[in-house]
């Protein structure tokens, strides 16, 4: 009851203060700088790239000219939406590749380790420390037509002339992908997990609940936090990633930010790279926009972070 | 009556320590029992192997006459209340006051009932909706002991559950604890290192030193007859002196302390040796300004300080050989004593328990 009451005398504070606040000049003087300094990286890039998306481009060049055409561009010719699906389609299996990597090895790491339980986790997370550039050709090695994987293959028998498939293909992307986000997804959920206090596991225990129940109702939920997280990270670094496709990829794969790149480059048409760019931006602010409420509604042991 | 849980031998090593060494303690069927010790005596791990957290590395646990080292926690009949109560941080109230049920697979409308009861029972009912998070202490506490009792367990654990309580708190709980236990009739294996605790609380107390039981009585027995200097000195307060015997009465022992007389009784299940230590509770030595003519004997000393503390006056009174007495006496309107003053000591046979060195 009491606290009730506490609580209900905060909810009517607040606000007052805030309102307070906002008048308090010396704060807005404070404010300033910051709001400059992102006025001039953030908000003023991104108008830029959100009126070039509305001019007209007349052989070429660019006509000061309002224009709808950009967007319908996009929605109608499959080569712009479509390399857009394909790259929300490449994100998504990335994403889901990562998870299904890293969850098995950061439990087992957590939970199943008991000595030098940092030294493991610090071989896994090693790739992180190699450039992302050697990694990506560190596939071309292994996929290429004189690569490792063709040659073991021919060497057992299982194929009888080199493959082209494995490299320039999605498969390759996702592959390369999925080997350079994983070591982040694995961090992220083994943080939430190493918050697990071993109190809480033996708990589901003693009231009944063997290994398996105790995963799916406190481990997982318990980890959601990081595992959200560790996600929303692959799958946006994906949605954004053009080197992958560019090495590996082969032009079947070409990943939206290649289109962007080319329309920037070669194809001269910066409204309707502006356009690609906008729309991605959007989807993007969407899907952190879903997983920041998705992780808010979950609960972790983490300091601060708390179910609502 | 068979013993609800004994325990035989049992014995735990971690690497090359040993944490238990070779326990033996029969708990009876709906008693209140308290294992006693300071930090680090192995209290926790004797409880998490009666959970089944941990497999004893020697000896055996018997729950109700079957041993049970190799059987997973979640099928023994035991239910656990943590130190941290380890509270699902995710779940309402509710939702972890429900979940050993969920587990059984109790069908949800008798679940309902089930959780309302006892909800009702540790008076949260107001807070059915609430995260863990949203409790306070006192309320969380409640929720882990709801939690485990709502399986209605053969045998409840508490690790040191008022713990993390402030202190008028932690009273209060102690004796609603207590009231719940007699009212359900469940046994309880409780643990503490707080001995004042152990003494309201429990019906039997087995006080815990260094991996090993030392005495398992009830609180009035181990705290008037202790069995060894050690439980002497941990329960309650006590005055220890090193004491030779020196003959043997119809009623009790005459004593040699640095060259005086003093007299005593040997405690239960001691042997008589050489050097033995005479335990005398503060509030049993009484003082005097003269040696007085009808005592057995009298300690002449010096009074060092005189304190004050509420209903009770404790008195520092340093004997010739430089030994520290403490003598409580209820407060009257004023001091009887002052600092410096020659005063003479003395104590009934029977409050002198005499035991092993
Ligand atoms: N899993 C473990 N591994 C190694 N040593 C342990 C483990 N658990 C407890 N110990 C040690 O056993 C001793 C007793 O611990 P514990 O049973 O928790 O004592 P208490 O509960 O009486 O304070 C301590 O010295 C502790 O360090
Ligand atoms: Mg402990």
């Amino acid at each position: 009851m009491q606290d009730e009451a506490a609580l209900a005398i905060n909810k009517n504070e607040r606000p007052t203060a805030r309102r307070q606040r906002a008048w308090n000049p010396r704060l807005l003087i404070l404010l300033i700088p910051p709001i400059i300094w992102l006025s001039i990286f953030l908000f003023a890039p991104y108008a830029v790239l959100f009126i070039n998306s509305f001019w007209k481009v007349d052989f070429g060049s660019i006509v000061h000219e309002f224009t709808w055409g950009n967007y319908t561009k996009f929605f109608t010719n499959s080569l712009y939406y479509g390399t857009f699906l394909k790259t929300l389609k490449i994100a998504a299996w990335v994403t889901v590749f990562s998870i299904l990597l890293s969850y098995p090895l950061a439990y087992f790491i957590n939970f199943k380790i008991k000595k030098n339980k940092q030294l493991f986790y610090t071989l896994v997370i090693i790739p992180l420390w190699v450039s992302y550039l050697v990694r990506a050709y560190a596939w071309k090695i292994v996929l290429g037509q004189d690569g490792i994987l063709n040659n073991v293959l021919l060497a057992v028998g299982l194929i009888d002339h080199p493959m082209e498939i494995f490299l320039y293909s999605q498969y390759a992307v996702v592959l390369a992908l999925t080997h350079i986000y994983t070591p982040w997804v694995l961090m992220s959920i083994y943080t939430s997990l190493e918050h697990i206090p071993r109190d809480v596991l033996e708990a589901s225990k003693d009231l009944g609940a063997g290994r398996f129940r105790t995963f799916f109702r406190v481990v997982l939920p318990l980890s959601l936090p990081g595992l959200i997280a560790g996600a929303t990270f692959a799958f946006v670094l994906t949605m954004g990633d053009f080197l992958a496709p560019q090495l590996l990829g082969g032009t079947s794969s070409m990943m939206v930010s290649n289109v962007v790149y080319s329309l920037f480059g070669v194809a001269n048409n910066w409204p309707l790279g502006s356009t690609i760019g906008i729309l991605t931006l959007f989807v993007v602010l969407g899907i952190l926009q879903l997983t920041h409420r998705l992780e808010h509604r979950t609960t972790s042991f983490e300091a601060g972070t708390r179910g609502r | 009556m068979n013993p609800i849980v004994e325990l035989v031998q049992v014995e735990k090593r971690f690497g090359s320590e040993t944490v238990v060494k070779g326990i033996d303690l029969a708990v009876r069927k709906g008693e209140f029992l308290t294992i006693l010790g300071p930090s680090g005596c192995g209290k926790t791990t004797t409880l998490r192997m009666i959970a089944g957290f941990e497999r004893p590395t020697g000896g055996e646990i018997l729950l109700e006459g079957r041993n049970v080292v190799d059987v997973p926690p979640y099928k023994r009949d035991v239910n656990t209340v943590f130190q941290s109560y380890a509270l699902f941080p995710h779940m309402t109230v509710y939702d972890n006051i429900a979940y050993g049920l969920k587990m059984k697979g109790v069908p949800m409308a008798q679940r309902a009932d089930r959780v309302k009861e006892v909800l009702r029972m540790v008076q949260l009912e107001p807070m059915a909706g609430r995260k863990p998070m949203q409790l306070s202490g006192g309320q969380q506490q409640r929720v882990a002991v709801a939690r485990a009792l709502i399986n209605n367990p053969k045998v409840l654990l508490l690790d040191e559950p008022l713990g993390a309580l402030d202190l008028k708190l932690r009273k209060q709980m102690q004796i609603e604890l207590k009231h719940l236990q007699q009212r359900l009739g469940i046994t309880f294996i409780y643990i503490t290192h707080d001995q004042e605790e152990a003494l309201t609380m429990s019906d039997r107390i087995a006080v815990m030193n260094q991996g090993r039981i030392e005495q398992v009585a009830t609180p009035e027995e181990i705290y008037h007859y202790p069995q060894s200097k050690y439980v002497a000195d941990f329960i309650g307060e006590t005055n220890l002196l090193d004491v030779q015997i020196v003959s043997r009465t119809d009623s009790g022992i005459v004593l040699d302390y640095a060259g005086r007389k003093l007299v005593g009784k040997l405690g239960r299940n001691q042997t008589p040796t050489d050097k033995m230590t005479l335990s005398v509770r503060p509030e049993r030595i009484r003082m005097a300004k003269e040696e007085e003519a009808d005592w057995p004997f009298a300690l002449p000393g010096k009074v060092e300080e005189v304190i004050f503390v509420g209903s009770f006056v404790r008195t520092i009174v340093r004997l010739t050989d430089g030994t520290q007495l403490h003598a409580m006496a209820p407060s009257q309107g004023k001091a009887a004593f002052t600092a410096g003053e020659q005063v003479w000591l003395g104590w009934e046979e029977a409050d002198g328990i005499v035991i092993g060195a």
